[in-house]
């Protein structure tokens, strides 16, 4: 359990920092979170450090193959290091770099989202869980990427970055199911010890693709490159988080942990080393020309990710060593560097590299700590980004590799590397030396201690994992690249010196070429200029998202013309049509073997009642009263329907219904017109005639050829267990609340939401209603019937208690939850409509919503508790008790199932009709002017009005 | 006793498809009702009709009506009335936005002098 709660910790407290208006406790609180994890996570160093692997697995949907499965390999472990640590460094900077005036609880809340999603994928043991998590990661990332939210920038990036990681991430989710497919089972330990099996299916290919489009997308590799740069409209902690440690990491993390499965075919040498040469040296290049920090370092970034996917594409054990290596070394100096450019940022007012200049006189600390960064990034030697880019160097030139291989590669990465030392000089110079800039928006000056100590702790691990590789850094390297390449762990030790060898001249041309390539910047900057014409990704992405979307606004438009009538028209002629065809095919006679029951007089009275009824509604609908009127007796023979035909339950609820239905529809008459006026055509009449008549005819053809067919039911084993298994004789309510309880939750889900949604749209809505009817009459004053308002209010307490007694016996006798809250929400409307809004709701004063809430947690409670105690999802017991008076009577779990329903449906019914019945605003004026008496006058008269 | 009740279930849809294939939002709330009801009737339906077998066991009852029609038309009518109160305040809403109660949202034409 305790490894299943390093990602859960933040995942489920993400909130908590929200609830806090102190900045220090926000921090504080998030901070305390994270920590916890990290704690969690040393304590598996131990099993970590000496090859084991800690799992824990719990069955979440076993027949889909999805399990709560979590793992801690080394390689694991090293990312979920790196995301709580320097998670836990951000935490502490953003505290300081956020203003005041922004939200700073969200933004811890959407910072710890994220890290536990993150978590969630370096952990995970289980393929599908692992998909979900990644989901979460873009989500989480789309909330920070916008946490500015009033800035087009930001709300672009982070809409770019979503689109474009999501849409990897549906591509990734096929080559998921693909590869479970395959190797039949979704647990990694299993997927990934299944080689040959994969490599020798035909789907092969598209698994491999399909997987590497979406590590591809969340990486920011060629093509998918340019969301990253405009990611960076990201507050800068987000962007040092995101860009360094996380979340484009997660896509290498996902081709290095697919590398023993997926990895060394001729297919994925040539697309993953491919991708990662293009993107590392176009990145490189671009990086050089951004005058913006932060941008500089964007492209920075990509370059890197494709330095480490080119090392995963060569999938020899050494570079896979060195590609682990080099995302722990990258995500140290790029989180720290994209820190100190928030420093800069944050103190002067600005990034761009072309008005900065000369600060170190006035930041000799953030110089220093950038000069370390900077140093780590272009690959100087004693500092940790030198010994990863020499092996990657090295690797370039392995004696594996044949052709044009041989020459290009390496003449790729020596070409980053000098493109890498440029842009580390530029970024380093252009800001700190030369003429102090005059001009900034902000006077420089150091920042506080606490926004320094996060990037200068991660400056003493580069230059310690610089000097001292082996003692910092080798066994957290070891297990990572151990925990991929099993046996093939090559026995290579880090040191600074290697001796004199090919990598060490590579690595010397490339300084030397990026001090030359410098000094020439201006003449570089042009020929750029002239290039960048035709290379922006963001302006190619965004005509393409604005020619899709006008190509989805003709489709719209061709199907959708704004008529109801219309769709309403080709929707049940087209569901008419797919009725009628199996018919036309079929050759089994129309009506079945099972002989018709003789019809008895009552019946067919009822019968023909209920179909004078609906014929009446139709032909009075130009007066609405009257047409209700009608219709209420279609539902009442409706539920007598039910009790002929042994639903007594169905018989209850349907009357209580059609109570409730039909002054829901009284209360919109109110508001609504009181007539309809005379419209269609003839023609169009007769051919709405026609449709209805055939529909009504299909449907009872269609009624009548199921009746007379033999059925098989399911239905015995509910009846078999209902007592014995759920402890009642009414099976129907079993079922509800014990067989199919997690459908009930569902569905009083949908109604609560139903009831949020009614209230939303009636908020702050008023309508007034008519004050004449169509004849021009006034209504009459005496609005509320002396007689029918007294014998209402003793009549509450009996109709209540009636309620309660239906509902106990629900579980063996007609009745139940859904009934007798329908029941108590009619009796308590009946209050409303005998003595109005303005003296009742002040009576009847609690509040609906906290009742739907509670009756959702108390249903949800229920289902849990059965889980906590080791038992499936809402599983109920029961038991039975004996008093002395009542006797002998049955307690089931399912009772506190069932309280949640009735008090959810009291809640939703009660919401709903208070709130239409509210809207009157001759009414609502009232309403507010009395409460506001009320209170002047004090209690006395309210004794007084009551007696 | 089939026929009646596939005849009753025929007339309503019959009615409610003509209802709701009108211009002004209240006759549709009253079709999209009475299909509701239909409906809600026809799915009992599948469990086919018993007369006088209500689902609570007892020793001196052998067999009994399909209870889980029963139970699923149950939670049905509930929500049905939702959607229904739903459609009642979104053609309100409707009403106060457009000043009309017109499906379409047509505006009502200029009265002739």
């Amino acid at each position: 359990m305790t490894l299943a709660l390093i990602p859960l910790l933040p995942l489920v407290g993400a909130f908590i920092p929200c609830l806090f208006r102190n900045r220090n406790l926000n921090a504080a609180s998030a901070g305390v979170i994270a920590g916890f994890s990290l704690v969690l996570l040393l304590l598996q160093t131990p099993a970590v450090f000496t090859g084991d692997m800690p799992l824990y697995s719990r069955d979440w949907i076993p027949a889909l193959g999805l399990t709560f499965a979590f793992r801690v390999s080394g390689f694991g472990f090293l990312f979920a290091l790196l995301v709580l640590g320097i998670g836990l460094l951000i935490v502490l900077y953003a505290r300081y770099y956020i203003a005041r005036e922004d939200p700073m609880g969200r933004f811890y809340t959407y910072l710890l989202f994220f890290m536990g999603s993150m978590l969630g994928i370096v952990l995970s043991e289980n393929l599908l869980l692992l998909m979900v998590f990644w989901e979460l990661t873009s989500i989480s990332s789309f909330l920070l990427i916008g946490f500015w939210r009033h800035r087009a920038d930001a709300r672009q990036g982070a809409f770019m970055a979503l689109v474009i990681t999501g849409g990897g991430g549906f591509a990734m989710l096929a080559g998921f199911l693909l590869l479970g497919h395959i190797t039949g089972s979704f647990e990694l330990t299993a997927v990934l010890a299944a080689k040959e099996a994969v490599h020798a299916h035909p789907l092969y290919p598209v698994t491999l693709i399909l997987i590497l489009v979406g590590a591809f997308t969340k990486s920011a590799q060629f093509p998918f490159q340019f969301w990253l740069p405009h990611a960076m409209a990201a507050p800068t902690p987000v962007s040092a988080f995101l860009h360094s440690a996380t979340m484009v990491k997660a896509g290498v993390f996902l081709l290095a942990l697919m590398v023993p499965v997926l990895g060394g075919s001729a297919l994925w040498f040539s697309i993953v080393t491919t991708t990662g040469l293009i993107t590392l040296a176009f990145a490189a290049y671009m990086a050089m020309f951004k005058d913006d920090l932060k941008g500089l370092l964007a492209y920075s970034t990509v370059s890197h990710l494709g330095l480490i996917t080119l090392l995963l594409g060569l999938g020899t054990p050494l570079a896979v060593f060195a590609a682990v290596f080099h995302i722990f070394n990258h995500a140290a100096f790029k989180a720290g560097l994209f820190m100190l450019a928030g420093i800069i940022d944050h103190e002067t007012g600005t990034r761009d590299i072309q008005r900065l200049s000369g600060l170190k006189k006035a930041m000799p600390v953030t110089a220093v700590l950038t000069l370390i960064g900077c140093g780590a990034m272009a690959g100087v030697p004693l500092f940790n980004g030198f010994l990863s880019k020499e092996m990657f160097l090295a690797e370039t030139l392995a004696p594996g590799l044949t052709g044009a291989w041989s020459w290009i590669l390496p003449v790729g990465a020596v070409l980053a590397a000098v493109f890498a030392v440029a842009y580390s000089i530029r970024m380093l110079l252009g800001v700190f030396w030369g003429k102090p800039a005059e001009d900034l928006p902000g006077s420089p000056h150091e920042p506080p201690l606490g926004m320094t100590l996060s990037p200068a702790f991660l400056m003493a691990v580069c230059v310690l994992v610089g000097i001292f590789p082996a003692f910092f850094a080798g066994p957290l390297i070891n297990a990572g690249a151990g925990a991929i390449l099993g046996p093939d762990m090559p026995a290579y030790h880090l040191a600074v010196w290697h001796g004199f060898n090919m990598a060490l001249v590579l690595s010397i041309i490339a300084l030397a070429g990026g001090v030359v390539f410098y000094r020439q910047r201006h003449r570089l900057f042009d020929i750029h200029v002239w290039c960048s014409q035709y290379l922006d990704g963001k302006t190619l992405f965004e005509s393409l998202v604005s020619r899709l979307m006008q190509a989805g606004d003709r489709a719209v438009r061709l199907l959708q013309n704004g008529s109801l009538q219309r769709y309403l028209f080709l929707l049940i002629s087209a569901t008419l049509l797919l009725g009628v065809l199996p018919f036309a095919g079929s050759r089994s006679p129309f009506l079945g073997p099972v002989a018709v029951t003789p019809l008895d007089p009552v019946t067919l009275v009822m019968g023909l009642i209920l179909i004078i009824g609906a014929v009446a509604t139709v032909r009075t609908h130009r007066n609405r009263i009257l047409s209700i009127i009608m219709l209420s007796t279609v539902g009442l023979v409706v539920s007598l329907a039910f009790t002929r035909f042994s639903a007594p339950d169905l018989a209850l609820t349907q009357i209580s219904v059609e109570v409730v239905t039909i002054i829901l529809l009284m209360m919109a008459l109110h508001l609504l017109p009181t007539t309809t006026p005379e419209e269609s055509s003839k023609a169009r009449k007769r051919r709405d005639s026609i449709l209805a008549v055939l529909a009504g005819g299909g449907a009872a053809a269609l009624a009548m050829a199921i009746l007379t067919r033999p059925y098989d039911t399911i239905s015995d084993f509910f009846l078999a267990e209902s007592v014995p298994g759920g402890g009642g004789t009414n099976v129907v309510n079993v079922i509800l609340v014990d067989f199919r309880g997690f459908d009930t939750l569902g569905e009083i889900t949908v109604l609560a939401i139903a009831g949020l949604i009614i209230y939303a749209l009636l908020h702050k809505f008023e309508r007034k209603a008519p004050e004449t009817d169509d004849l021009g009459l006034a209504w009459t004053r005496d609005r509320f019937p002396l007689i029918l308002a007294y014998i209402t209010r003793p009549l509450l307490p009996l109709a209540l208690l009636f309620s309660a007694y239906i509902f106990l016996r629900g579980h063996s006798d007609p009745g139940g939850g859904f009934i007798a809250g329908l029941i108590t929400a009619t009796v308590l409307t009946l209050q409303y409509i005998a003595s109005g809004i303005v003296w009742t709701r002040p009576r009847l004063n609690f509040d609906n919503h906290i009742i739907m809430a509670l009756g959702l947690i108390l249903a949800l409670g229920t289902g849990l508790t059965s889980w906590a105690l080791n038992y499936p999802f809402l599983t109920s017991t029961y038991e039975y008790v004996t008093l002395p008076l009542i006797g002998k009577f049955e307690i089931a779990s399912a009772m506190a199932f069932d309280l949640g329903v009735f008090l959810v449906v009291v809640g939703s019914v009660m919401l709903m009709l208070v709130k239409l019945g509210s809207i009157n605003s001759a009414d609502a004026r009232t309403v507010s002017l009395s409460a506001h008496l009320d209170e002047t006058r004090g209690n006395e008269t309210m004794e007084k009005e009551s007696h | 006793m089939e026929w009646l009740v596939s005849a009753c279930f025929g007339v309503m849809i019959a009615c409610g498809v003509y209802l709701v294939l009108r211009a002004r939002t209240f006759p549709v709330i009253l079709g999209l009702t009475l299909i509701s009801y239909a409906i809600n009737l026809f799915l009992f339906l599948t469990g086919r009709l018993h007369t006088n077998l209500p689902d609570i066991i007892s020793e001196n009852q052998t067999r009994y009506a399909d209870p889980l029609p029963q139970a699923l038309v149950l939670t049905a009518i509930v929500i049905g009335f939702a959607m229904i109160a739903f459609v009642v305040v979104l053609s309100l809403r409707a009403l106060g936005e457009l000043e009309t109660d017109h499906v379409d949202g047509k505006q009502e034409k200029p009265p002739h002098d």
